[in-house]
């Protein structure tokens, strides 16, 4: 007997259909564009390496680039992993360094001006990041803190006042947006669409900077959950190695979970609770299948409609004030 | 010491020019949460913080950072009240 609610709501009971659906409609909206193929940012992570592996069944192998964008905060392995992603997919690759771009717009130096105004002693040879705190431990609203780690082993934690916060995230932008300016140029240059790579939770959540990773022409797997992801990185034959790499931001220089940054909880919980949400249920019910008392699930659930709030923004095209003509 | 009416008409104030809300705030219920009502999110939190220290020389610590604090007008007014009356 099946429960009611539990992981296997998401399972996808024919995974090789679920591509031929996919590969069908990226080749019909490509089609659309009048382009004749795709460009993808490769991280190392499942999402690009799923996208990577769907383009090339969708549109063959020679007629998708992979652009890898490493910096100075990269992790080490996400060049190799990023490197495997596209040879797993038969695709060819680019390299694109981006430090001296970001060098040259001040990313690094905006950044550590806000995090030292917040720790006086931050400096060369210091590494951070801003974590929030946990939504499922405590009631409290979500404000983000700085993590500095000094060269000597100290760390230091200090919340991050308003002017503070929004410099390190428009600072850290940059990346995000330097990344899909590169991906534009090789679209461009070679008739092709920007293939996006949000799965459905960073989607609808807006885990995604606008104009930047938001950016896109195509989203191939923004309605897939990301256990789904996992389940099509399976079925596409996506290397072990990538499939068990946990989820990270790869945008600082502390590692950085997703929960720390964003989400919650895990990936595996937070695709339940968002079911659930969509679905109509209840809290009781879910917090028996993921181990949690009901008032912690519904912090999340406020958790998830208030970023539903926030994510209205990133998601907005620019609108226009004033309906029709304007004249005498 | 500001009164509890004073610190009400600055806090409605500060949420009418920072949120854009009609009417300089007025329509805004004394008990409405403002997170549900779509004033208040996490940087709105950091705003609110932000304009409580200056305005009012109340420093909020982590642990204060409850709805049951900040989550609408009388709760805020009531807390800065507190805080002030304890000397903060």
């Amino acid at each position: 007997m099946t429960d009611a609610f539990g992981p296997h709501v998401l399972h996808l009971a024919d995974p090789e259909a679920a591509i031929e659906a996919i590969t069908d409609g990226m080749r019909r909206e490509v089609r659309a564009f009048r382009r004749k193929g795709g460009v993808l940012g490769l991280s190392g992570g499942i999402d690009s390496t799923v996208v990577a592996a769907l383009a090339a069944r969708a549109f063959g192998p020679g007629n998708v680039l992979g652009v890898l964008m490493p910096e100075t905060d990269s992790s080490e392995d996400t060049l190799r992993l990023s490197a495997l992603a596209a040879s797993s997919a038969g695709i060819t690759t680019v390299l694109e360094e981006i430090t001296p771009i970001l060098d040259a717009v001040g990313c690094y130096r905006r950044r550590d001006e806000a995090f030292k105004r917040v720790i006086p002693s931050f400096g060369p040879g210091w590494k951070a990041k801003i974590v929030l705190p946990s939504v499922v431990e405590s009631e409290s609203f979500r404000l983000f803190s700085v993590v500095a780690l000094s060269p000597d082993g100290r760390t230091f934690k200090e919340r991050l006042p308003l002017e503070d916060y929004l410099q390190v995230v428009a600072a850290t932008n940059f990346k995000q947006r330097t990344r899909k300016m590169l991906e534009y140029y090789h679209a461009d240059r070679l008739n092709y669409c920007v293939l996006g790579t949000p799965n459905r939770l960073e989607y609808d959540q807006g885990f995604f900077v606008k104009n930047g990773d938001g950016a896109a022409d195509v989203k191939p797997i923004a309605h897939l959950y990301k256990s789904q992801v996992y389940q099509l990185a399976e079925a596409l034959g996506v290397p072990e190695e990538i499939r068990s790499r946990p989820p990270t931001t790869d945008t600082y220089s502390m590692p950085q979970s997703q929960e720390e940054f964003y989400f919650s909880l895990p990936y595996d919980k937070m695709d339940l609770c968002l079911y659930a949400v969509d679905h109509g249920v209840n809290a009781g019910e879910v917090a028996g299948s993921l181990g949690l008392t009901p008032e912690q699930v519904e912090r999340v659930f406020k958790d998830i409609a208030g970023k539903r709030r926030v994510s209205a923004y990133l998601h907005a095209a620019p609108r226009l004030v004033v309906e029709g003509e304007m004249g005498a | 010491m500001p009164d509890l009416t004073t610190i009400d008409r600055d806090v409605r104030q500060f949420l009418a020019d920072n949120f854009i809300l009609d009417n300089g705030g007025a329509d805004l219920g004394a008990d409405e949460s403002l997170t549900q009502a779509g004033v208040l999110d996490s940087m709105g939190v950091l705003e609110l913080i932000m304009f409580v220290e200056q305005r009012f020389g109340v420093s909020i610590p982590d642990e204060d950072t409850l709805p049951e604090n900040l989550d609408s007008v009388a709760r805020i007014v009531a807390y800065i009240g507190r805080r002030l009356a304890q000397g903060a």
